[in-house]
């Protein structure tokens, strides 16, 4: 198997935000954080792309290259994962996270930092598999029940693909190849077909 | 004097010194660190009601075959659309 991975199509992204509701319910994120979110660039303007971004889970991790306290670790599937009974809060994760992934609830009375929360790939932590103990500290662990990561099973238009990454380019290959690339996916002519006399 | 052996012996061992710094790391958990060390996900969960069919807990193949058939199941439509008109066609 290869590593874990997610890829989002941002020619399929309509910003319904389905994937980062699906992410919150799951793992009953807390307020405040938010494990995936859409990006959208150009908003309103034509030809606007969006794109659903999390925890990219790193092949070579600055998160867990920054660390401290060394709370990160790395699954045989390619996850980055971490202790929270070991992370210190300190937020470095966060400076070197170039995704913005790691986030930190602030629900305390003097808004203080609490321990680092990102995506786990629906893969938990290093508590025992499905047990109570890693439901509350980092939410379902979808893989070990033989399942993807929910976002990505979620996604209404499959824009957001998730699982091992051969598997994942493959569906995403075979698209573009189907699909064609350019003005022939978006725009006018995709719309309202393409003007009379006009080439293929 | 330095036999020609030994000498090899020792041109080995100065190339071999440098190259042992290019291996990858080990990044699992619980090794070395204060990190707890955590289950693997093909080991499954205790009677878990939820956990999709397909594959046994500890089946490590058959863990990968199901998560790859679910990707293909669930998300690529040119599979399922090509499996729904071979479907249509047969009945």
């Amino acid at each position: 198997m290869a590593r874990m991975k997610f890829l989002c199509d941002a020619e399929r992204c309509i910003e319904c935000n389905g994937c980062v509701t699906a992410c919150k319910a799951e793992h009953d994120v807390p307020w405040g954080v938010n494990r995936r979110r859409v990006v959208t660039l150009n908003d309103g303007v034509p030809g606007e792309r969006s794109i659903s971004v999390a925890c990219m889970h790193c092949s070579d991790a600055p998160c867990m290259a920054v660390c401290p306290v060394d709370c990160f670790y790395r699954t045989d599937e390619g996850v980055v994962l971490h202790d929270k009974d070991v992370c210190i809060g300190c937020g470095y994760c966060s400076y070197a996270c170039p995704f913005g992934a790691p986030q930190f609830p602030t629900n305390g009375t003097f808004g203080l930092r609490g321990k680092m929360d990102k995506c786990t790939f629906c893969a938990g932590g290093p508590e025992a598999n499905g047990s109570a103990a890693e439901n509350e500290k980092y939410g379902r662990n979808r893989l070990a029940e033989g399942k993807l990561p929910a976002c990505a099973e979620m996604c209404s238009t499959k824009a957001l693909l998730g699982g091992d990454g051969d598997v994942v380019s493959d569906i995403f290959r075979t698209r573009v190849l189907q699909r064609g690339k350019g003005s022939e996916v978006w725009g006018w002519g995709t719309a309202y077909g393409k003007p009379t006399g006009a080439k293929s | 004097m330095i036999g020609r052996g030994t000498m090899a012996l020792l041109m080995m061992a100065a190339v071999a010194v440098p190259l042992a710094g290019c291996g990858e790391k080990a990044q699992t958990a619980g090794q070395g660190s204060t990190k707890k060390s955590d289950a693997k996900a093909w080991e499954g969960t205790q009677g878990d009601a939820y956990a999709a069919g397909g594959w046994k807990a500890g089946d490590k193949d058959g863990w990968e075959a199901q998560l790859k058939t679910r990707a293909q199941q669930g998300q690529n439509e040119y599979s399922r659309s090509a499996a729904t008109a071979g479907e249509a066609k047969s009945q």
